[in-house]
């Protein structure tokens, strides 16, 4: 789900579209909230709040019975109530294989694809030292 | 004293209509997006995010458009956003150690493992005005170098490793955590509240109490041990799931400053920490929270408080820049009536003072 959480509520639809759905309904329409965010003192102290952030919840019954819980950074109503779609998908025996090739997998693809891009961008950025010898050149 | 006072609605009415037209500004121009604010005005969407403690670009950005780029009027429309809309609880504690690193800096060490990693930063730049990006400048592409399997620890770990540095603060996992936005402040208040003010407290204000650490006013000494920026994963545990559900990611920055040692006769001496965390590339913020975070730890470690940056009454009533700007510009809301009490009262004063003046030469003239 880490990987529909972080990919746009557009690339899901599509991908969605493209297969067969199961018959279901929405059990939670979805609704904007707010989560707080929490850290921790030095990094990896005891935990304090730093600051709120909107979340987008919905869930969703299959036919079948199998309960999806969608839930993402933001307020977009759709991409909750599509994670959640996905979700229920994937605990279904007849559905899980498809919505994993069809939808997560070459989503994970193109967010890795972009996580290694930046690194690269970043890693060229990283400092090379060298120490001028006294009395070269 | 306030009283109801009637009238101006139209006037109201007018100027906010004439407001719409200001900030709209020459039509012959085109209009903003929020996607431009947000792409091209980045650091001013994260103040916002930060200051108006609430993380969502878009909004932050719909807030600059609508403040015309005032920024604390822009927190300030975030902050009346949040109101609105129902809490599902408290995120999992982001792991800063797992960052997925666009920045990362050291100015204590040189060859810390992972590299010292300039990204995208104003550091080392001439400060130059630049004529090219007045009009359609099209930047090179990024360069892109070999990416490293190496980990990043932080800096503090690797101190901590030699007892070098005082260890976080630690508490039981299920341990209440201050809310500020829950209780009204008391003191004297932890350091889980002191952060949560500082991590939305006014850029400005902490930039300036940081600042007077360092010329004297409670000096400690300051590293900057490191700073890092990057995304992380926030995870929220959801009742209805019953598991720990994945939100997406967060860009963050922390700072970690290492200051003066500390020790005593039973505790060997050791550095210690200030820290800093902010929503956003916010390498200015969070370099002052850490330094003030520090300051305000004074009473905790048996240090003599005598700088405005130590007293943390001090620091977390005036920190907050929507407070301050409804406490000063409700200056300029209408105290007609109050104004009238003094205006009556000076007047009698100023009589009697007449009256007593002017009542001596009388005499005189009498005599």
């Amino acid at each position: 789900m880490a990987v529909l959480a972080q990919s746009d509520a557009a690339e899901i639809s599509a991908r969605l579209r493209a297969m067969a759905l199961p018959d279901h309904k929405t059990l939670r329409e979805p609704e904007n909230g707010l989560v707080m965010v929490r850290g921790r003192i030095g990094g990896d102290g005891a935990h304090f709040n730093l600051g709120e952030a909107t979340v987008s919840r919905s869930a969703v019954l299959l036919s079948t019975g199998q309960v999806g819980f969608g839930y993402t950074l933001g307020r977009d109503h759709e991409k909750a109530r599509l994670i959640a779609l996905c979700d229920a998908m994937a605990q279904s025996d007849d559905f899980a294989d498809a919505v994993e090739q069809e939808v997560i997998a070459p989503l994970r693809t193109a967010m890795i694809a972009k996580r290694s891009r930046a690194d690269a961008e970043t890693a060229a950025t990283r400092v090379d030292f060298y120490t001028m010898v006294r009395g070269e050149g | 004293m306030y009283v109801a006072v009637k009238g101006g609605e139209r006037a109201i009415e007018n100027a906010h209509r004439l407001l719409a037209h200001e900030r709209r500004g020459d039509r012959e121009v085109p209009e903003l997006t929020l996607a431009q604010i947000s792409e091209q005005l980045a650091l001013g969407v994260d103040r916002v995010m930060a200051e108006g403690s609430l993380y969502d670009r878009e909004l932050a950005a719909l807030a600059i458009k609508q403040a015309r780029g005032d920024m604390i009027e822009a927190i300030f429309l975030v902050r009346a956003f949040r109101a609105t809309l129902p809490r599902f609880g408290a995120t999992e504690p982001v792991d800063t150690g797992n960052m997925q690193i666009r920045r990362r800096i050291s100015a204590t060490f040189k060859d810390i493992p992972g590299g010292q990693i300039l990204g995208p930063t104003f550091d080392y730049t001439h400060r130059l005005l630049d004529p090219q990006l007045a009009e359609g400048f099209v930047p090179e592409a990024p360069a892109t170098g070999e990416t490293s399997s190496a980990e990043t620890p932080r800096v503090t770990d690797i101190l901590a490793h030699d007892g070098l540095i005082e260890p976080s603060p630690q508490a039981e996992a299920d341990a209440p955590v201050g809310d500020l936005t829950r209780e009204p402040l008391s003191f004297p208040a932890d350091r889980d509240l002191r952060l949560q003010n500082l991590a939305r407290a006014d850029e400005g204000f902490l930039l300036a109490l940081g600042y007077s650490t360092q010329r004297g006013y409670g000096r400690n000494h300051p590293f900057a041990g490191e700073i890092r920026f990057g995304e992380v994963d926030v995870e929220f545990f959801a009742e209805d799931a019953g598991f720990a559900v994945p939100l997406g990611r967060i860009e963050l920055t922390e700072c970690q400053m290492v200051n003066q040692f500390k020790g005593s006769a039973t505790e060997a001496p050791c550095f210690t920490r200030g820290y800093g965390l902010a929503f956003g590339q916010s390498e200015r913020k969070t370099m002052s929270m850490a330094l003030v975070d520090r300051s305000l730890r004074a009473r905790e470690l048996g240090e003599e408080v005598s700088a405005p940056a130590q007293d943390e009454e001090f620091v977390m009533s005036h920190s907050d820049n929507v407070q301050a700007t409804g406490f000063v510009e409700h200056l300029k809301l209408p105290h007609y009536v109050d104004f009238q009490s003094e205006l009556g009262l000076l007047r009698r004063l100023r009589k009697d003072f007449a009256d007593a003046n002017t009542s001596e030469p009388l005499q005189e003239a009498a005599e």
